[in-house]
């Protein structure tokens, strides 16, 4: 049996009166590549807010590597890519080496100085992302398809064991995302990294994820890729509240 | 001038000060630039008013406290009202911005009531809100000099955080850092940074020697680090020219600061032009 690195435990949550997530039951493990897939308002990106700490459930338990999240203190072990869009204000001065180099904050701790070698890991992160030679550009004059790289970059240098993206192409341009992927599947199969994707883009990202989890409010189908290609038209539209693309 | 300088201790306050005030101002104004917190920073000068103008009052009430600095509580009313502004902005979650007018209005309203109580405005009071060459005293500069170390010390623990912070609130949350302790540092800091900036440049000038260097700088630099650096050049050089000018033209120094600050962004954005219509057209520059 591989490490269970998230758990969601009966997670129900609430916005004011509307009530977006019901008792949620989840289980990530170490290696998988999971799709997070649900139509808009499903509630997948509070999910992951509340996996990462930014929401807090009204009941049920977020476990994080076999710690309750509120006892948890390695942040640092789930790296966090987020919408583009809504992400940093695009004006920011800050070069690539900057933002990179920022991924190491809470790893090297208050109080700390970075490390000697900070360089070096810089580099080496923004090889492994493809965005050698970038360090001293600024942010904001990038492409929208290499600043999520650069912000992978930044997760990486932190070694984390989980990577979280919230929609991380929106704004991407279309040739781009394949690209993006494969980077992602690439670090999925030779790091072992595991990836939690919310995406819309299921067909660009099918041939990758090992594992499908389907979510409107509740859990309607969490399990390996293959089955959830053969899950039912009714259950689809169950889920989605009409007919879905069968995913190739 | 320079004779001036070694001659009469007041100048050698003001210019001190003003050097230091050139560059812990636009190095925190730096971070409050980024994190679109610059209004903040004119809400805060204005509640350090009503410090003032309570000071003032109450010196001119209790004969025994005629001689308290009203740094002091100009100090206090400032760091309040930052905490202040936080609580209101937490009540607020969907109006961030309303907690400005609220305790802009706030500030300005209790030094009103102050002012009048005092019955109007001295010259004490003038060179609060425009600043002064004359009025800086050695005890003004020392409690300076405590400031800048705090905010130095401030920003040398906590950059990295602070870093993230600007860049990306959420995913310093996500990180686990202590993001929301760090604001409150933050905010307290801006409001000792306000109150020891306004001797010089004065409480209604404060935020612009917080913004205006920043403002320039962000046109050319290239990166977070060459942004802090312009910024402090071009603070110190409004500082030095609005000093100078002030001492020989006899004018309230916040004025002739900031309007320095304004021709060099002026400059700035122009020769910035001028440098890419120059690239553009192929001469080598």
């Amino acid at each position: 049996m591989t490490k269970t690195l998230i758990e969601l435990q009966h997670i129900s949550f609430a916005y004011e009166h509307t009530q977006v997530l019901q008792d949620i039951s989840l289980s990530i493990h170490e290696g998988e590549f999971v799709a997070l897939l649900g139509p808009n308002g499903s509630g997948k990106s509070t999910l992951l807010k509340i996996i990462l700490g930014l929401l807090k459930p009204d009941s049920g338990e977020v476990i994080l590597f076999d710690t309750p999240a509120k006892q948890f203190k390695e942040r640092e072990r789930i790296g966090y890519v987020s919408q583009k869009s809504n992400a940093f204000n695009s004006g920011f001065p800050a070069t690539v080496y900057e933002v990179v180099r920022s991924g190491l904050t809470k790893r090297v701790g208050l109080f700390k100085r970075l490390p000697k070698d900070t360089n070096r890991r810089i580099e080496a992160a923004l090889e492994a992302v493809g965005m050698q030679g970038f360090s001293n550009r600024t942010i904001g004059a990038l492409s929208g398809g290499q600043q999520q790289r650069v912000f992978i970059a930044r997760a990486l240098i932190s070694d984390p064991e989980v990577l979280v993206l919230d929609e991380p192409t929106v704004g991407i341009d279309h040739e781009n995302v394949q690209a993006f992927y494969d980077l992602l599947a690439t670090l999925n199969r030779e790091r072992g990294i595991t990836m939690l994707l919310v995406t819309h883009d299921v067909d660009v990202v099918s041939n990758h994820i090992t594992h499908v989890a389907c979510l409107n409010k509740t859990i309607h189908f969490h399990g390996y890729k293959n089955e959830f290609d053969d899950m039912t038209q009714e259950a689809r539209d169950a889920w989605y509240g009409h007919a879905v693309r069968k995913v190739h | 001038m320079i004779e001036a300088i070694f001659q009469y201790e007041f100048l050698q306050n003001a210019v001190v000060a003003g050097l230091i005030i050139g560059i812990i101002a636009p190095l925190l104004g730096v971070f409050i630039v980024v994190r679109r917190l610059s209004l903040i920073a004119d809400a805060l000068s204005h509640v350090t008013l009503a410090g003032i103008a309570g000071s003032l009052y109450i010196s001119q009430m209790v004969p025994a406290l005629a001689l308290l600095n009203p740094i002091y509580l100009g100090i206090v009313a400032s760091v309040t009202g930052s905490l202040f502004i936080e609580r209101l902005r937490r009540v607020y979650k969907h109006y961030e911005e309303l907690a400005i007018p609220i305790i802009m209005s706030g500030g300005i309203g209790i030094s009103a009531i102050f002012i009048s109580l005092a019955h109007g405005f001295t010259t004490d009071l003038m060179s609060y809100l425009f600043g002064s060459v004359s009025a800086v005293s050695r005890a003004d500069l020392y409690v300076v000099i405590a400031i800048a170390f705090v905010v130095l010390v401030f920003l040398r623990i906590f950059y990295k955080e602070l870093f993230v912070l600007s860049f990306d609130e959420e995913y310093s949350k996500a990180s686990g850092l202590p993001s929301k302790a760090i604001h409150i540092l933050f905010m307290i800091v801006t409001a000792l940074v306000i109150a020891a900036s306004m001797r010089i440049v004065g409480i209604l000038l404060v935020s612009s020697l917080m913004t205006l260097p920043v403002a320039a700088a962000m046109r050319i630099a290239k990166g977070f680090k060459q942004t802090m650096i312009y910024a402090i050049l071009f603070g110190e050089g409004a500082v030095i020219i609005g000093l100078v000018s002030a001492f020989y033209l006899d004018l309230a120094p916040g004025g002739t600061i900031v309007v320095t600050s304004i021709v060099i962004l002026l400059l700035v954005i122009w020769l910035k032009k001028l440098y890419y219509t120059l690239q553009r057209t192929g001469v080598e520059v």
